[in-house]
């Protein structure tokens, strides 16, 4: 014993790791932290949390992985969540803090698609519902005005966000994983952890959705800013610090990307599913008149 | 290894000398039965009349109309599952739901294959997510379960057809949207009483949000059927 304590650091760190590993293959599901804690109590050189828990996360994440893609224990990794961590989730996607990346404080080498693909269901559908109701009572006191449900919108909204939520993650985190193989310094989250940022980001959408029932141009822009401020900051937040590592060029690039993108989701959105039709300016005055006139012109015929 | 042959040896050389006669009592029945099977033979259902196949049929799914509209923790709609009650009640709403043939093509509500889709595919999936979180519920009890509890909605839609039958004002959507948003949470809740159990505790919410969802978009849908008017005028919103 007194012989190991003479030991090197750097064998006495690989020394746990091995026991831990053993531990694990014994009884897979068991977590490393305790025990590995346990066996070297009177280590006496205070060995750094950081290392600790990334040799924990690393082996949690290599069990992970020893499942084949074609078993539903795969899958269901995936989904190994419970509700106050969805919670958790949702609420930091809400209060994006400065320096505090979503995927350290929040993800935590546990990514889930659980949250990216309900969030991006409801989101969809709550897009299509709103803009029904907002574009119902704008047009209410329009005598022309048929009510109809619009559910083809729901089939877009539904291709729109999901198209956004996997896709884009996918090109940002193949971008990403590129430039890291062309350097050294950089590092890359994981596919999962990219889709999980983007899912949870998308949040904030939902109740500014549910605010945009108020059909008022001018609402829907504010709403729309603003939720578009709160989720691109998550990404920024999120994102920067492996940007940063990277050519000034190429970080700034990628990151003005990113933003436009989500900028370009959120006003596309805003002008498929809440078009405010403006008071008829001067110029179409007669154009209205004219519609007016020819619309009434086949009821009568009806009548 | 060679015990084990000696000791058989004897059996087998001994059996080539047994021959059937009438003095050996035989168990059992060695001559081909000819006629029709007695009504001993209670387990075949092939030959009974096909009144009685339908009636016991429509009895089980009756019982589990019974069961949906008076949830109550009892595992008879889980244990003997079966998928005709959701079709009948899938294809009812879809044909009541379905935009008709004068409505413009491109605004106005689903078609039947859109409802249709939405129903199953809807049920696949939250089936599939509870499975994925850890429950412990099967496929298709889960499948049945879910298309067993639209019965409130169906129901409401009869409801809300007739009033529609009547007049088409603000009272109307009033007396509708009590209707849709009781049966809506009838049918939420019923599902839950259902499900709930199977799922690990700290997840039960994780569950219930997505048959939450369901019902809603189908209410939703069932809220704003809008029969179709003579005058169909510029609809707003392509």
């Amino acid at each position: 014993m007194t012989a190991r304590k003479m030991a090197s650091p750097h064998d006495f760190s690989f020394q746990e790791f091995e026991e831990a590993a053993e531990l694990l293959s014994a009884n897979p599901d068991a977590s490393t932290h305790s025990t590995a804690r346990l066996e070297n109590v009177n280590v006496g050189m205070n060995m750094e949390d950081d290392e600790d828990a990334q040799e924990e996360t690393e082996m949690l994440t290599r069990q992970k992985k020893n499942f084949k893609f074609w078993s539903f224990e795969y899958y269901q990794s995936f989904f190994n969540i419970d509700t106050f961590q969805v919670l958790d989730r949702i609420k930091g996607s809400v209060l994006p803090l400065p320096g505090r990346s979503f995927v350290k404080h929040h993800l935590r080498n546990n990514p889930d698609l659980y949250g990216p693909f309900w969030i991006c269901a409801t989101l969809a559908l709550i897009m299509a519902i709103s803009g029904n109701v907002s574009t119902f009572l704008n047009e209410s006191g329009d005598s022309n005005y048929h009510y109809s449900p619009q559910f083809h919108k729901v089939t877009v909204a539904c291709v729109i966000i999901y198209c956004y939520a996997w896709l884009v993650p996918l090109g940002l985190w193949g971008f990403l994983q590129w430039r890291t193989n062309q350097s050294r310094s950089l590092s890359n989250y994981s596919f999962l952890e990219t889709v999980s940022t983007y899912g949870y980001s998308l949040f904030i959408y939902i109740p500014a959705a549910v605010l945009c029932v108020i059909p008022e141009g001018w609402v829907h822009w504010l709403i729309f800013l603003l939720a578009t401020v709160v989720s691109g900051s998550v990404l920024i937040f999120t994102f920067w610090p492996i940007l940063s590592d990277d050519t000034r060029v190429a970080a700034l690039s990628t990151m003005v990307a990113i933003i436009v993108l989500h900028l370009l989701l959120a006003v596309c959105c805003k002008f498929y599913f809440f078009p405010i039709t403006q008071q008829p300016l001067p110029l179409t005055t007669t154009a209205a008149s004219l519609v007016n006139v020819t619309a009434s012109a086949p009821k009568a015929h009806a009548v | 290894m060679a015990e084990v042959d000696e000791s058989t040896k004897p059996l087998f050389a001994g059996l080539s000398d047994v021959s059937i006669s009438e003095d050996i009592p035989v168990e059992g029945e060695i001559s081909v039965p000819v006629d029709s099977p007695t009504q001993d033979d209670e387990y075949s259902t092939l030959d009974e009349p096909v009144k009685e196949t339908i009636l016991r049929d429509l009895k089980a799914v009756g019982k589990k109309f019974v069961h949906v509209l008076y949830p109550k923790k009892s595992t008879a709609l889980l244990r003997d599952w079966d998928l005709w009650g959701p079709l009948l009640l899938c294809v009812t709403l879809a044909l009541m739901l379905q935009r008709s043939s004068t409505d413009s093509k491109e605004d106005g509500g689903p078609q039947f294959a859109e409802v249709f889709v939405l129903i199953w595919f809807g049920s696949v999936v939250i089936t599939l997510n509870s499975k994925l979180l850890g429950g412990t519920i099967s496929f298709f009890q889960s499948l049945c379960v879910l298309g067993y509890c639209i019965l409130p909605l169906t129901v409401a839609m009869i409801i809300c057809r007739l009033v529609l039958l009547g007049s088409e004002g603000i009272v109307s959507f009033i007396i509708r949207f009590i209707v849709v948003i009781v049966s809506f949470g009838w049918s939420t809740f019923a599902s839950t009483a259902f499900l709930a159990d199977s799922q690990p505790p700290n997840r039960k919410a994780l569950v219930v949000y997505p048959i939450f969802l369901f019902y809603f978009v189908i209410s939703w849908m069932i809220l704003t059927f809008a029969p179709s008017s003579s005058s169909s005028t510029k609809t707003v919103g392509h």
